[in-house]
């Protein structure tokens, strides 16, 4: 984000690694401030984020990658951290120093991570987060003595309250300037026969870094030998079969990894931690609590309530006061304007553009600000516990409940939740389900229709409505898509990594305000850039199809749209009600339909301009409704008799008629594959619906 | 030394890992989290339908599934 001018090096680059849970996140956005933004990884689904950091020696780039327990890979996505350790990411380019988190409260398993990257032989800084907490646990650590065995400096650090961070700096000059690579040898036999297949590969024409080719021989069936053997060819798994077999001697070189480097860091930490009696405190009783049976899950419904309020009804007065503003300048250009193309063109096309972007950000700043606060503070990982059992039979884990409750009041901000589903399949079938639910903008087309074709029959005294049990069974039938489709996704998908609930329960921890601040922000940088853009764009698509071409009508006082019956929309939709017409649909619903296709609620403006009446007021609405009440077919049949009516809400219900979710997809699955399978899947189960309803509503 | 599956324990039990039912990617990612052979295991807690399961190990809690913890193969520590 800063404007500097080119430098003529490249610029040194560090990237922060460590464990989830460590405070990673914390210190990158303590270092690097507002200087940062968001990248994908070509090909994969992780991102990451990059920002600047001044030193002495220079601006360098700092790069965030993804929190992990180790560095074997099942997935391209955990892959990812290895590649760029490896220099081969061109988006990063080659790592100078290695800025390695590690938490001192939990160094044993922290240090497993810290054994496989300090083999590599790139410089390493460490830095060790949470000591404020050792001390209450009984723990002392010898931070010399510490950074002597590992071979690299040790600087603690607060990130939160911002101590350490110039000891830090300070680490990462030095490094930068004086490199001293990391010379950790924990299996030189390993590491011998690891040389040899290098030297070979190189022979047969593939540059494979030892690092690679070392987790080849250790993840057996992982993504690194899969890599390597798509390269170079079958022979190689044969050979590394053969080398494993040598170097384990019938034992499984997982095994011994693993054994080698807790043996390892039993002897480090034997060195340089004393531990004390352990005062009992206010976190594990907060656990006793939040975990138990009965209290974890009133105070879950408690805590999922305020969300789901917060997301639902909260966030609607700021949208509302968006969509007043929105229509205040329309009202505000038409008026000062002279009608005609332009005017047209700048409220129906930017105005309206712009705005049907901005209004999803309440929602989503909203739904975030309890996401990163629920993650931060490590109340997420209990709720995903507590729910894992009731997700788990359409398939997916606790860990989808939230996208998929948030995606009630809005598909967008749930997909773009998606990111705290650790199992990438999993994700993928809440992504793909969670546009099913009964979403905010599906409201309003319910209502209209169940208004004006429901009977308003009640019984028990108004306790039960006809209307309230339709528009229920409308969320019952959202419910049932989502479940379906997540159960289809879950069976058809191989899942492509083994662990479906693993998941560390980290301790409570105070939120730092100004990370969580920085991340909200992120997020909505991403909304407003990468998917704001794509519905503006279709915005303007569909301007432009119902606005021309102009005819004489065009210059009529009533610039809002000047024939819909002679623009491209009008006579795209006449073209298309031959395939409509089994659905009961004339040409002015399928019209209003396709123009819906963007953004589903538009259909009632559609509707209204279709039937010529100004539906933006209640009285709007009741006149609308008496206009949809009396259309005929040209045989003068009815056209919203019953069972197309309900047909329609059917289509709306099961239809993807939304350019925001399909644009989040896009970002989050970063391909355009999932959107497009979601959109066809989504249409046809909408036409096929609404053709079931209307046909066998008819006959009866 | 009779070995039993994690997942049949009980709340509050303590045990020693002893190894896994079969040595895959799943029970690697285990033996990185710490659940390495001899190491201590203490179940914490069970979710309200008594699944999944809280254990503690190394030091840190860890929630995992009772399915998945039944690949663990324990000695329990006598109660």
């Amino acid at each position: 984000m800063t404007a500097q001018p080119s430098t003529p090096t490249p610029r040194r680059v560090v990237v922060t690694l460590g464990n989830p849970n460590t405070g990673k996140s914390t210190l990158f956005n303590a270092l690097t401030g507002l200087n940062q933004r968001v990248g994908n990884f070509p090909g994969v689904t992780v991102e990451h984020l990059s920002g600047t950091l001044n030193l002495p020696c220079g601006t360098v780039n700092l790069v965030d990658l993804p929190g992990t327990y180790s560095l074997s890979a099942q997935s391209p996505d955990e892959m990812v951290t290895v590649d760029v350790l490896m220099g081969r990411v061109a988006e990063v380019g080659r790592p100078d120093v290695v800025l390695l988190i590690l938490d001192g409260t939990n160094l044993r398993r922290n240090l497993f991570l810290a054994s496989q990257v300090l083999e590599i032989g790139l410089p390493v800084v460490i830095a060790l987060s949470m000591t404020d907490l050792l001390e209450r646990q009984g723990v002392a650590l010898n931070l010399p003595r510490l950074g002597a065995l590992l071979g690299a400096p040790v600087v603690p650090v607060l990130a939160g309250k911002g101590e350490g961070l110039e000891a830090v700096k300070g680490s990462l000059e030095q490094a930068l300037t004086a490199p001293q690579p990391s010379s950790l040898r924990l299996n030189p036999a390993l590491a011998e026969a690891v040389q040899t297949m290098v030297a070979e590969l190189a022979g047969a024409g593939i540059a494979a870094a030892a690092t690679e080719v070392e987790r080849a021989l250790i993840d057996e069936q992982g993504y690194a030998e899969k890599r390597l053997c798509d390269r170079g060819g079958e022979p190689w798994r044969e050979r590394l079969a053969a080398t494993r077999q040598a170097l384990g001697q019938g034992r499984n070189l997982a095994t011994l990894e693993a054994r080698d480097r807790y043996s390892w860091i039993n002897k480090v930490l034997a060195e340089v931690e004393q531990r004390s009696a352990r005062r009992a405190g206010w976190r594990e009783a907060l656990d006793r609590y939040l975990n138990h049976p009965l209290w974890g899950s009133l105070a879950f419904v408690l805590s999922m309530a305020v969300v789901f309020q917060s997301v639902f009804a909260w966030a609607t007065p700021l949208m509302d006061v968006i969509d007043g503003g929105v229509t205040a300048l329309s009202g505000h250009v038409r008026g000062s304007l002279p009608p005609g193309l332009l005017t047209d063109f700048v409220v129906n096309g930017i105005i309206a553009g712009v705005g049907s972007v901005v209004i999803f950000l309440p929602q989503i700043l909203m739904l975030f600000a309890f996401i990163i606060l629920l993650e931060d503070s490590g109340y997420m990982s209990r709720a995903a516990f507590l729910v894992d059992r009731l997700m788990r039979w359409c398939g997916l884990s606790g860990q989808s409940f939230i996208p998929m409750l948030s995606s009630f009041a809005c598909a967008v901000p749930g997909i773009m939740g998606t990111r705290v589903i650790a199992n990438p399949r999993d994700r993928l079938a809440t992504i793909l389900a969670a546009p099913f639910m009964t979403c905010s903008a599906r409201l309003p087309v319910y209502a209209l229709l169940i208004s004006a074709f429901v009977p308003a029959r009640s019984w028990l005294g108004g306790l039960i409505n006809l209307q309230g049990l339709v528009l229920l069974a409308f969320y019952l039938l959202g419910m049932l898509g989502a479940i379906v489709t997540a159960y289809l996704v879950t069976r058809l998908r191989r899942s492509e990594s083994t662990s479906r609930f693993l998941m560390e329960m980290p301790p409570y921890r105070m939120p730092s305000l100004r990370s969580a601040g920085l991340k909200l922000l992120a997020r909505a940088r991403i909304f407003l850039y990468r998917a704001g853009t794509l519905i503006f764009s279709v915005t303007l698509v569909v301007w432009v199809l119902s606005a021309f071409p102009r005819t004489s009508t065009g210059d009529s006082p009533n610039a809002k749209s000047p024939s819909m019956e002679a623009s491209y929309l009008g006579r795209m939709s006449q073209a298309l009600t031959p395939a409509f017409a089994p659905l009961g649909w004339d040409w002015k619903v399928t019209a209003a339909v396709v123009a819906s296709l963007p953004a589903r609620e538009v259909v009632i403006a559609v509707l209204g301009t279709l039937y010529a009446v100004e539906a933006s007021d209640a009285a709007g609405e009741a006149r609308l409704i008496t206009r949809l009440q009396d259309a005929r077919h040209p045989d003068g049949r009815k056209v919203f008799s019953l069972p197309m009516a309900l047909g329609l809400m059917v289509f709306y219900a099961l239809c993807l008629q939304c350019v925001s979710t399909l644009a989040v997809m896009r970002r989050e699955t970063n391909s355009w594959k999932w959107p497009a399978i979601a959109w066809v899947y989504m249409t046809s189960l909408g036409y096929l619906g609404a053709l079931a309803c209307f046909q066998l509503g008819s006959a009866f | 030394m009779n070995t039993v599956p994690l997942g049949s324990l009980a709340a509050g039990r303590r045990a020693h890992v002893a190894g896994f039912v079969q040595e895959d990617a799943f029970a690697q990612r285990l033996m990185q989290l710490g659940l390495i052979e001899g190491a201590g295991v203490a179940i914490l807690r069970c979710a309200p339908s008594g699944d999944p399961i809280e254990i503690s190990v190394m030091g840190y809690a860890l929630s995992l599934r009772r399915a998945e913890a039944n690949l663990i193969l324990v000695i329990p520590e006598p109660t």
